[in-house]
């Protein structure tokens, strides 16, 4: 290793423990995110992966510990500075009605707006430019809730580019699309970190969606990391009995080699 | 410089900005076009409350007074002694009113959310029935030190600590509408039950007072009363158009406007507090004036085919419903009826339209 200068650039969580009102949900949890890749953090329900999602983007402050980002824990930047490096799309985000889709990107640039400064010509290319790569221009004026599933979750991850950070963080992108959308939203995802070099950080349910569109795969179990690496390092059938309870087979995909899972049966 | 230009491209989106130089502003032409509207209506319903708010005047005798024309002294002395300042004070319980709906209904993100439904003008009346009964002004009213600090602050107070209380009760987490909702019932229910207890403990005729302003009403205003109101109403009025933009990132929800680099518990916190002293200036002022704070919002939103209600025309609404309220109540029967008996009327109906409404787009 010769760069020093950029050693602590990226995202990263230390001794971090989060929760809601009860008992800590994660507990001194460590986790260094790889810079331009993509991650997914997967794990059964309730394991905390959603949890760990909201602290890293600060939707959820620590109980202990720190998220750290270039260097500097986010508990001490504003949260209008962190906007500009980290975008964040929620599980399930709303929406006015009637609210356009040209409208909700636009937002994105509520971060590097002023009052008297609330659409520059600037911020409107970059809208634009949003909307293009998300392939949605054509709809830019049509209120969000006459969009389909997959065009409304295009529109969201559209809002988020339009924060222009390096740091994209996904919570369940893929939710209520068929399967046919869940690969379309994948693929804009892979395209934006491939074309960009953007890092990306989403929750995933499905383990060989989330091993064909990821780089790094984190398996979460009560609240604790148990595994990261590769796909094929992090998805074995020994890991899903273990992790998700799960008896089933992993077998390499044809085209590229990747896991992908046979589910056979819960365990007992 | 450039004007209200469109997008360069054709195909580009329909968001409408105003620049100069390093200066821009989004517009909706529609907004500002029924806002100019609105404003002339409003000045042709300050005229008519003027001329039509009791015994009718000539317009012309009205308009000659207003401008200081010092023709006939009767005329001008009921013009600028009693009928203007009970429509500046119709004015500002109006704009007040429906500012603060906006408020509320776009920061639960629920229509029916208005002052009225979470607890603010129920526990802002407790506050000022307390003090008129206890203070006990008799005949002749509240006077001196009771009525111009000791009410206004009790209401205050009191609409402070009930928008609290609900506020506390339905946050779990996040806000959830719905427990907002309930909450300010609860809340609501609670204050008036009280104000009921309270206004058994007193003599007949300060509970006849207090049931009357009860109701909500503009009458014996004058200029020592109306104008405090006016100056802190419109203050708070300014403060909210100001705070319109962050009204839209409170819309989108917590963890969005969170992600988007929105202080939501400072935005939440200041723009309540705005709503909630806002509600209260217009209790203090009138009583509380059924059904303004919530409808108010809602024409304005359907007006300007805005995604949440504009507080600049939910004020003019608002000023216009309670203008108009006010003339009607004082001409429709023999008697003069009090202003919040005409905005209920109007008001009721509606609430039942927002109700179906809501619950056909739930289901």
């Amino acid at each position: 290793m010769t760069t020093t200068t950029r050693l602590d650039h990226g995202l990263r969580a230390e001794n971090l423990s989060l929760g809601y009102d009860g008992a800590d949900i994660i507990q001194n949890l460590s986790l260094t995110i790889p810079n331009a890749r993509v991650t997914s953090i997967i794990g059964p329900n309730g394991c905390g992966k959603s949890t760990l999602l909201r602290g890293l983007g600060r939707l959820l402050a620590p109980r202990s510990g720190e998220v750290i980002l270039d260097g500097v824990p986010l508990a001490g930047q504003s949260t209008r500075q962190i906007a500009t490096r980290i975008s964040v799309l929620p599980q399930s985000p709303v929406a006015p009605s009637g609210l356009t889709v040209a409208d909700l990107v636009s937002r994105g640039r509520h971060p590097r707006q002023k009052w008297y400064q609330q659409f520059s010509p600037a911020d409107e290319s970059v809208v634009e430019d949003a909307l293009r790569a998300t392939d949605i221009l054509d709809l830019a004026d049509t209120p969000i809730e006459d969009l389909s599933g997959g065009q409304r979750q295009r529109a969201w991850i559209s809002m988020t580019l339009a924060q222009e950070t390096g740091i994209l963080l996904l919570d369940e992108p893929t939710t209520y699309l068929d399967l046919a959308h869940q690969v379309d939203v994948l693929e804009l995802v892979r395209r934006l970190n491939r074309e960009h070099g953007r890092t990306v950080v989403m929750v995933l349910h499905d383990i060989s969606l989330a091993a064909r569109y990821s780089d790094h795969i984190v398996a979460m179990k009560d609240g604790r990391i148990q595994a990261q690496g590769s796909p094929a390092d992090v998805v074995t059938s020994d890991r899903l009995l273990n992790v998700f309870g799960l008896h089933a087979e992993v077998v390499s995909e044809p085209t590229d080699g990747r896991p992908h899972v046979i589910p056979l049966g819960h365990s007992g | 410089m450039t004007l209200l230009q469109k997008d360069r491209t054709p195909s580009a989106t329909s968001i409408r900005v105003l620049r100069a130089g390093p200066v821009s502003v989004r517009l909706n032409l529609r907004t500002v076009l029924v806002g100019c509207v609105l404003g002339v209506v409003l000045l042709a319903a300050m005229g008519l409350h003027v001329a039509f708010g009791g015994t009718p005047m000539a317009y012309p005798d009205v308009l000659r007074a207003l401008l200081g024309d010092d023709t006939n002294s009767r005329i001008h002395l009921a013009v600028t002694e009693f009928r203007a300042p009970r429509m500046m004070a119709a004015v500002i319980v109006g704009a007040a009113l429906a500012t603060a709906g906006a408020i509320t209904q776009t920061v639960a993100r629920n229509p029916l959310a208005s002052p009225d439904l979470l607890g603010v003008t129920a526990g802002a009346s407790l506050g000022a029935v307390t003090v008129l009964v206890v203070a006990d002004g008799g005949h002749a009213g509240l006077s001196g030190f009771a009525a111009t600090v000791g009410m206004p602050a009790a209401a205050f107070g009191a609409g402070i600590v009930s928008g609290v209380a609900v506020y506390l009760l339905a946050y779990r987490r996040g806000l959830d509408s719905y427990r907002l909702v309930l909450a300010g019932l609860g809340i609501s229910g609670l204050a008036a039950s009280l104000t009921t207890w309270i206004l058994t403990l007193g003599d007949v005729t300060s509970a006849a007072q207090a049931l009357t302003w009860m109701t909500g009403s503009l009458n014996g205003k004058d200029w020592a009363t109306v104008q405090p109101m006016a100056l802190s109403a419109g203050v708070l009025i300014i403060a909210a158009l100001f705070s319109s933009r962050w009204l839209l990132l409170t819309s989108l929800g917590e963890d969005t406007a969170i992600g988007l680099g929105a202080r939501i518990g400072v935005i939440r916190l200041t723009v309540l507090t705005i709503a909630v002293l806002l509600a209260s200036v217009a209790t203090v002022t009138a009583g509380p004036v059924a059904f303004v704070a919530l409808a108010s919002p809602q024409i304005a939103r359907s007006l300007t085919a805005s995604v949440i209600p504009p507080v600049g025309v939910s004020a003019l609404v608002g000023a216009v419903f309670v203008l108009l309220s006010d003339t009607v109540a004082a001409n429709a029967l023999s008697a003069p009826l009090p202003v919040g008996v005409a905005t209920a009327v109007v008001g009721a109906p509606f609430l039942i339209h927002l109700i179906l409404k809501y619950q056909r787009r739930l289901s």
